[in-house]
């Protein structure tokens, strides 16, 4: 494979393509898929047919907006439409060409103008079980790009520049990682594509896998190419049917274009890619953790040093990026690191996904530039609170995160000014809040998920969330003391100094973010014996932990 | 030392020949465990002893290890699920849309807790840490169908209907 043969198979989709005289995409994700899109896909093909209409009807990834699937994008008038039944794929198939479907129509410009996609550019314009349609999107240009022009150190080096840092929430400079791992010695070497999404209420990890899961490839690849790898592994939890499906066709294509194997694109470059389940532990997100795991054992982290760069899966210097960053490889490559470089902030470049969820009008996936406000992000894209409740806060940063009440939203989102508000990037959950949540209980529902899957390998952790759940619990029963709030924050200290990995040590974030921003809801339940919002039953009696 | 000979299938029930392809695949690798039982689970739809201690001994992994692996993870299960299973999903979005109710009302409802399947077999109330669909919250899953925006009476009437079968 080379750059001429790349442009080949696009050329050919783009010709093929350019027989139709309209596209019709139809949003096949998880999200739209549940209200049978697959169905509405068939029954376009048929009246499309019917009606005589020279259309191609497409299967695509996720267009984004959830809430409102499924979704149906008509090209090229750009028309949006949502709520799409598989009994309106007449009415949508006889709009071609004529006024288009009012009752359907979704007219959303400032959700998606606001909005600049550099990990999602293909996502819900290309069909992701079609290789050459990634192709034909600029698809593979960079890896062969970097085998046939440039050296490994030139690959990392465009990477540093372009100021990529970890996606998966810490933030780590990947440049300054692909490095280490390039720098360490031995043969063998692993590069681990991190697919274990355990955050509850983020998604932007199966979006991009079942959207454009060659994109992740690539990346892996490229990265393969640059620290000396030759075998590479995708960890992707076993709750997400599609996305493992998706990835393990993406795969045999890939395989048979020649841009997985032996001698990629006649260099003496080798790399092949294998599919691992994760069984539902949250911990395995944690990368010692998830290592162990690709190795058939508990998910039970270790401590570090010695880091994976150097001693990872099976002892072997391994790389572990999670899905966004490798989604963000191939376009750094392609257009160089300054032109990444030039979005976001002084010290968080470029864009982040996030999913938006919680009591907010346009629910689902989007992409902004490091450095926009939250409020931009609620307010704007995000259509604010619905039904007319008043917005309370903001939880970034999934059981590692925090809260961030409203006097905050005008904060710029970056990984440092996220931690400085006492929360994190992570990543890339957004949970709004209104006026119908506790911030008590919220923290309860944290500190239970951190209690529940804790390894239990250290003890801080361990027991630590357990005690951390029993003084809340009681707090939300109305039956806390002001001694209890004392004891809570004490313990939280403990917590994050002594933990062995971040799990423990960020799970008292939630309570210690609350309590800085919303004590007084404390001091409701505990003085007062009220839950301001009505969620907690104060009169129930304390739950006892088994 | 002599060569490794993995034990013989526990019956001939064709299901043993799937289990094995995915040890043959690897090899008998001992870090083909967590993969292995995925197929089990899959293919019997709960991890039995007797499917623990075949998989163990083929692999050669101690038994400790492999059921130390097998109760780790949330997503593996020693018992055998009902007829049909209601999984809902108590993710943080879920959650701020109030899933907490859909679970009380369905343990009312079965008359069992979370985790459990009713005495007559026929149906499983499991709960999940989020299946990533959180832009359809509340979201549940009905025998593994993704369902969205779930109400307490779609829920009930759900439940209503697996129970009169």
């Amino acid at each position: 494979m080379n750059i001429e043969e790349l442009e080949q198979i696009a050329e050919s989709v783009r010709a093929e393509n350019a027989k139709f005289d309209y596209e019709i995409n139809v949003c096949m994700g998880t999200g739209c898929l549940s209200q049978h899109s697959d169905k509405l896909k068939d029954e376009l093909v048929k009246e499309a047919e019917k009606q005589g209409k020279n259309a191609f009807i497409r299967r695509t990834g996720c267009m984004g907006l959830c809430a409102a699937g499924p979704l149906v994008l008509v090209d090229p008038e750009e028309i949006l439409y949502q709520h799409v039944k598989a009994s309106d794929a007449a009415a949508v198939a006889a709009s071609l060409g004529a006024e288009p479907v009012a009752a359907l129509q979704c007219d959303l410009r400032e959700h998606f103008d606001q909005q600049v996609h550099v990990v999602l550019e293909n996502s819900g314009h290309i069909d992701p079980e079609r290789i050459d349609d990634y192709i034909a999107h600029d698809g593979y240009q960079a890896l062969v790009k970097a085998l046939t022009e440039m050296e490994p150190n030139d690959v990392i080096k465009q990477i540093t520049e372009s100021g990529l840092r970890g996606r998966g929430g810490g933030g780590y400079p990947t440049g300054l990682k692909w490095g280490t791992v390039a720098k360490a010695g031995g043969d063998l070497k692993y590069v681990i594509c991190n697919g274990d999404e355990g955050d509850p209420g983020a998604f932007m990890d199966r979006s991009v896998l079942e959207s454009d899961p060659q994109r992740v490839l690539e990346g892996m690849a490229i990265a393969a190419y640059a620290v000396g790898a030759s075998k590479g592994y995708v960890y992707v939890r076993a709750e997400y049917p599609l996305a493992v499906a998706r990835l393990t066709n993406c795969l045999r294509d890939a395989r048979r274009r020649g841009l997985l194997g032996n001698n990629i694109c006649n260099t003496p470059f080798n790399f092949d890619v294998e599919i691992r389940l994760g069984a539902g532990a949250f911990v395995c997100g944690e990368e010692t953790a998830l290592i162990a795991s690709i190795e058939g054992k508990r998910g039970t982290p270790k401590p570090r040093p010695p880091y994976p760069a150097v001693s990872g899966l099976w002892g072997k210097p391994t790389l572990i990026n999670n899905v966004e960053t490798f989604a963000n490889i191939a376009p750094i490559i392609r257009k160089g690191g300054k032109w990444f470089a030039s979005v976001g902030t002084e010290k968080s470049k470029g864009t982040k996904v996030f999913a938006i969820t919680g009591k907010i009008t346009n629910t689902g996936l989007v992409e902004v530039p490091m450095g926009m406000t939250l409020r931009q992000i609620i307010e704007g894209i995000g259509g604010g609170v619905p039904d007319g409740h008043k917005f309370k806060a903001v939880q970034t940063g999934g059981p590692s995160g925090g809260c961030i009440p409203d006097e905050h939203l005008d904060l710029q989102v970056s990984y440092e000014s996220l931690i400085q508000a006492g929360s994190m990037m992570g990543s890339g959950g957004m949970i709004v809040m209104d006026d119908t949540s506790c911030m008590v209980n919220v923290a309860r529902f944290f500190v239970e998920f951190c209690m529940t899957e804790s390894c239990g390998k250290c003890i801080p952790c361990r027991a630590g969330t357990a005690q951390m759940f029993t003084l809340l619990s009681r707090i939300c029963a109305g039956t806390g003391t002001m001694d209890d709030l004392d004891l809570l924050v004490d313990l939280c200290g403990t917590i994050k100094e002594t933990s062995l990995c971040g799990l423990g040590m960020t799970a008292p974030n939630p309570v210690l973010s609350t309590l800085r921003y919303f004590k007084n809801e404390y001091i409701d339940h505990i003085v007062h014996k009220r839950c301001p919002a009505g969620v907690c039953n104060i009169e129930a009696p304390v739950e006892v932990l088994a | 030392m002599p060569a490794f000979t993995p034990p013989p299938l526990p019956s001939d029930d064709k299901r043993w020949k799937i289990v094995n392809g995915t040890m043959r695949k690897n090899g008998f690798a001992r870090y083909a465990l967590i993969e292995t039982l995925h197929t089990v689970q899959s293919a019997f739809g709960y991890l039995d002893d007797d499917s623990i201690r075949f998989v163990a001994r083929s692999l050669r992994v101690p038994l400790s290890q492999a059921y130390g692996v097998v109760t780790f993870y949330h997503y593996f299960s020693l018992k055998p699920p009902g007829k049909h299973t209601m999984t809902i999903c108590t993710g943080t979005a879920c959650y701020i849309k109030g899933t907490d109710k859909l679970v009380a009302a369905a343990e009312k409802r079965l008359a069992i807790p979370q985790g459990q399947t009713t005495a007559d077999g026929k149906i499983s109330l499991m709960t999940a840490r989020c299946v990533g669909a959180c832009g359809r919250a509340p979201v549940v899953l009905t025998d593994g169908e993704l369902v969205g925006q779930m109400t307490g009476e779609q829920m009930l009437e759900q439940l209503e209907r697996w129970a009169v079968e």
